[in-house]
């Protein structure tokens, strides 16, 4: 009965972070986005600075007529956002918040793999959105999103099997415990391009080409309404939630800190994933987009060739001198 | 402790304390789970060759291939089974959309999505079920996983065996892969440069001032003038 309460317990938690973390990002993103263009953002909604500005909009969204084109591929088409969302929920269960099994939502042996795997699947999810909506603009958004992510995926794999290669595990756990502070200089090459595929991956800014708006309207989610067209929204922040969360755990050292590891280890892994959450802002509000064949060339002649170099770099330090 | 590892250690608690010769088959949990999953995993796999949808056979292969990772989690693989997800959902179907969508996707029905093919092409997947199906039971029987100690299918076995005992043949395979990377690379530039002077031949036919279409009535043209 205790266990049955510990995971019950437990899920519940990994869910109000799953539906609350993504909000808290997207706030920030209109606050902080504002300022950075001398504006002043959501003022009104919920009294102080709009705090509830996201809020009013889930209200909107839910309010909204659900529509699906005629001659879209019905069950596909409403199947394809929950396909969108449910991956980043599985991969949250996996991120170890704090020190010891007690911070976690499910120690998984195999969590590199785990987390990359199941982080691809999400993007099915475009994809069928993207052909189902008979829409050749959306069409054209689908075929972006797979040419992404095929070129994208390598060296995200590639960079993480680097970290697991210094720790001699696959277990994100296991990679924290043997965490140490000289890994960050050690690794700071597979952790920019990690972070840069994974910011690839979810199609963010500079790497959105695929729902550019200016020019295929919305990639795959043009013909969204309502509900649906908000928990692909939802998947894009939880997206970025679970990318800073990533990021923070294989390179960053998770709860590690300078001082405080026992107690309040879940603050140095918020506070780590927050500053990255905010440069995935930041890189919104600075970059232009990048061209479709910009994006390619990047991945493969830049980021490849880099995360091979740190493989390369990682197992020289490992054999000579640990 | 990882979701494999507790369905397979609830299994084995089932099964010790039903009976002691464990048979072929007993109905455990696990087992039944195993074989339920199995079912959709083959009903996935059919309506993927039977079904007259392009892209909704390849999602169909999400299924199976997902019903297979599953059932690699029941048998305390748990490597494997998220390399299957990684490999297979995530990048292998991933690539056949990209191809479906890139030449013919049509919603709903493509008539001609056939092939005059299909006995011959049920008589080897048959075969080759029965086959493999004949060499698996025969060679495991009644062997039960041994759930002391890490599980048989951890990445720390896997990884042990195959860089201890199986080194030869990953490296085969690998040199493998690399070869038709090779290959597929000198294929599509062979391609490339014959469309390329083919294009750059049109071209140059299309700008002479006056010049008529093609290459050849060109050459007419020149051995009458």
């Amino acid at each position: 009965m205790n266990d049955v309460l510990d995971v019950a317990l437990r899920l519940l938690v990994v869910f109000v972070v799953f539906l609350t973390f993504p909000l808290i990002v997207g706030q920030t993103e209109h606050k902080v986005m504002a300022h950075m263009q001398g504006r002043l953002g959501p003022m009104y909604a919920g009294g102080f600075h709009g705090w509830a500005q996201l809020v009013a909009d889930g209200v909107k969204f839910a309010q909204k007529e659900d529509v699906v084109p005629a001659g879209a591929d019905r069950r596909i088409f409403q199947l394809a956002p929950a396909v969108a969302l449910l991956p980043y929920l599985l991969v949250l269960l996996a991120i170890p918040i704090g020190p010891g099994e007690g911070a976690v939502g499910q120690v998984i042996d195999a969590g590199v793999f785990f987390v990359l795997a199941v982080m691809g699947v999400g993007v099915l999810g475009s994809l069928m959105a993207g052909w189902a909506s008979a829409n050749k603009f959306s069409l054209l958004g689908g075929l972006r999103t797979a040419a992404q992510l095929l070129s994208y995926e390598l060296p995200m794999l590639l960079t993480a099997a680097s970290v697991a290669m210094a720790a001699g595990t696959v277990s994100l756990v296991g990679i924290l415990d043997a965490f140490e502070w000289w890994w960050v200089p050690w690794q700071i090459t597979g952790a920019l391009v990690f972070f840069i595929a994974g910011l690839a991956e979810l199609q963010r800014p500079p790497f959105d080409m695929p729902v550019a708006d200016s020019e295929i309207i919305f990639g795959a989610y043009t013909e969204y309404t309502g509900l649906r067209f908000a928990l692909f929204l939802l998947a894009e922040y939880a997206g970025i939630v679970v990318l800073c969360g990533l990021t923070t755990v294989l390179f960053l050292g998770g709860w590690h800190g300078p001082w405080g590891a026992d107690g309040l280890g879940w603050v140095w892994t918020l506070l780590k994933a927050a500053v990255l959450a905010f440069v995935v802002i930041w890189l919104r509000v600075t970059y232009p987009r990048m061209r479709e064949d910009q994006l390619q060339k990047f991945s493969w002649t830049l980021l490849v060739p880099l995360s091979l170099a740190q493989i390369a770099l990682t197992g020289v330090v490992k054999v000579v001198f640990l | 402790m990882t979701l494999a590892a507790a369905a397979a250690t609830a299994a084995h608690a089932t099964a010790t304390t039903a009976a002691d010769p464990q048979g072929f088959l007993s109905p455990t949990g696990v087992e039944i789970a195993f074989l339920l999953v199995g079912l959709v995993t083959l009903g996935a796999a059919v309506v993927t060759v039977t079904t007259r949808q392009l892209v909704h056979a390849a999602l169909w292969l999400v299924v199976a291939l997902g019903g297979l990772a599953v059932e690699y989690l029941l048998l305390t693989a748990e490597f494997i089974a998220w390399v299957q997800v990684l490999i297979y959902v995530g990048s292998v179907v991933v690539l056949l959309l990209f191809g479906l969508m890139l030449t013919r996707a049509p919603i709903g029905r493509s008539p001609d999505a056939d092939s005059g093919n299909r006995w011959v092409a049920l008589g080897v997947a048959v075969t080759a079920a029965a086959a493999l199906v004949w060499v698996v039971v025969d060679a495991f029987r009644t062997t039960w996983i041994d759930l002391d100690g890490a599980p048989a299918g951890s990445t720390e076995v896997t990884g042990a065996s195959l860089f201890q005992h199986w080194v030869l043949p990953f490296e085969a395979l690998s040199v493998l892969l690399l070869a038709a990377l090779v290959g597929a690379i000198v294929l599509s530039r062979k391609a490339k440069t014959e469309a390329g002077a083919d294009a750059e031949a049109e071209r140059a036919a299309a700008t002479a001032p006056g010049a008529p279409r093609s290459g050849a009535t060109r050459r007419e043209t020149e051995g009458t003038r």
